[in-house]
């Protein structure tokens, strides 16, 4: 997938799993603050990360990556 | 000196309806919640009838925080108790100044551990069952989002015994407020409806198999009843001491009067005699009633053979030749199960409050034990101001309460 389709993808699926706009992310904005997680509900969007687009995002990895821009780097590069 | 206990609120999430109005019509029209659901038929029921009930959309109303938590039963018992809060006249600030309990009735939570099994199976993963598996497949999974949504202060607890389960948690209730342990406590039963949930239950061939009827399949102390149909939902009721419901203003709809209890320590899914009647026999001496004052008897009777028999034989036992009306509504409802304790007294309040007594749907002709029981098969209309519910559960568990209108 090309990266700015799979932008738009991610924005799209977080935006209805966690309800709220896709005009609400932004690439620098905080992934928690944005979209709201506890400890708990980070566990989803990991879990919606990898089946949604098949990719894992590991519990050393989840904290390093903060905003939304870390995060399509991270899918981008790691898609198969 | 006990603490008088009394019901200021009900609410109910059933499939006679969504408010007390509607299953109050209910009752009183005979209407039928059963229906066939061909996706049982495509997943190898032997039977596929069960009561009809709309999972609640949620969405408006609790936050995703909020409601990935929630089972399908769990949706119910929000409805059913977001309602008899309602009707009980208590707010949120009540609830965040008064240590309000909350006794519940459940013992399943099938589907969130059939996802979370099929999950691991086949992805190898445990992060994909995602966040709220674990808190909707417990058994506690009713109370605790309960206690959490409603910021509830009290005890905080789960009552599993199996369709009892919705009365224990009513008469276990009433007993920590007689004691003054707890003013108020929030109390029910819910149940899933799913076929995941009761396809083990099918397996045993305790439901009925009358597919081409599905609203005359449910035909408690009837002769010719083949066994129960499966139903749910969720019922609440309010109750507090009569000193809290006076200081509140509160409007007082009841009070329960008496709890019984008795466990018949034999088979694990046939019911006997004996124990029910301990259980009747507890309920009414600790009510410090006489039996005639009894005005109705909401019997437990699934509509099972045995079951039906010996609940019969257990009410005789204890009435004797007193002529007491006796129904099931599990003839319109299904076995409501974990629920049916809570619920059959919220349609036992509905009808003593209304001057009712609703047919016992399909009772056409009796059998040697029920025909010793006064059972209408038509509804009559008749004022009455005490009644007896009575709720056993596999492994012999049994409840009775007694209530009386105020």
């Amino acid at each position: 997938m090309e990266k700015n389709e799979l932008i738009e993808k991610i924005n799209e699926v977080l935006a209805e799993e966690f309800e709220i706009e896709v005009s609400d992310i932004t690439p620098e904005g905080d992934i928690k603050d944005t979209l709201q997680l506890d400890s708990l509900s980070l566990v989803d969007m990991v879990a919606l990360i990898e089946s949604e687009f098949g990719v894992k995002i590991k519990g050393t990895e989840v904290g390093q990556i903060k905003n939304f821009a870390a995060l399509y780097d991270f899918v981008y590069s790691n898609q198969k | 000196m006990q603490n008088r206990v009394v019901i200021t609120g009900m609410g109910i999430y059933s499939c006679l309806g969504k408010t007390l109005d509607e299953v109050r019509d209910s009752l009183y029209y005979g209407k039928s919640g059963i229906i066939f659901d061909p996706v049982r038929k495509e997943m190898g029921f032997r039977s596929a009838l069960t009561a009809h009930l709309e999972e609640p959309d949620l969405k408006k109303v609790l936050s995703r925080s909020q409601r990935v938590y929630m089972p399908e039963q769990a949706k119910y018992a929000y409805c059913a108790t977001a309602d008899a809060l309602r009707n009980a006249g208590i707010d949120q600030d009540y609830l965040n100044t008064h240590d309000v309990g909350l006794l519940y009735g459940n013992d399943s939570s099938t589907v969130p551990n059939v996802k979370a099994v099929d999950t691991m199976r086949e992805k190898k993963d445990t992060t994909l069952c995602g966040s709220g598996a674990i808190f909707q497949s417990m058994n506690s999974t009713v109370t605790m989002n309960l206690g959490v949504i409603f910021k509830l202060k009290g005890i905080n607890l789960t009552v599993s015994g199996a369709c009892a389960s919705g009365s224990h948690a009513i008469g276990l209730g009433a007993l920590l407020i007689q004691n003054g342990l707890q003013e108020m406590v929030v109390c029910g039963g819910a149940q899933e409806v799913n076929p995941w949930a009761v396809g083990s239950f099918d397996g045993i061939s305790a439901f009925s198999v009358r597919e081409d009827e599905p609203t005359k399949a449910s035909r408690p102390f009837d002769r010719d009843r083949d066994g129960l149909v499966p139903g749910g939902g969720a019922a609440t009721i309010v109750i507090e001491s009569y000193e809290s419901a006076i200081r509140r203003g509160a409007p007082i709809l009841a009070e329960i009067l008496g709890y019984g209890f008795s466990s018949n320590g034999d088979h694990i899914s046939s019911p006997n005699v004996e124990g029910p009647s301990k259980s009747l026999i507890m309920a009414i001496r600790r009510a410090g009633i006489d039996i005639k004052e009894i005005g109705y008897i909401n019997a437990h009777a699934t509509s099972t053979h045995v079951g039906d028999t010996n609940e019969a034989k257990a009410i005789y036992n204890v009435i004797g030749d007193h002529r007491i009306e006796v129904t099931s509504t599990k003839s319109q409802t299904g076995h409501e199960m974990w629920m049916a304790g809570a619920s059959e007294v919220i349609y036992s309040m509905l009808m003593m409050k209304n001057g009712f007594i609703g047919a016992n749907l399909n009772f056409e002709n009796p059998d040697e034990d029920s025909a010793k029981l006064l059972i209408p098969d038509q509804r009559i209309e008749k004022h009455f101001d005490t009644f007896l519910s009575n709720s056993f559960g596999f492994g012999g568990t049994n409840s009775t309460l007694v209530i009386r209108n105020l």
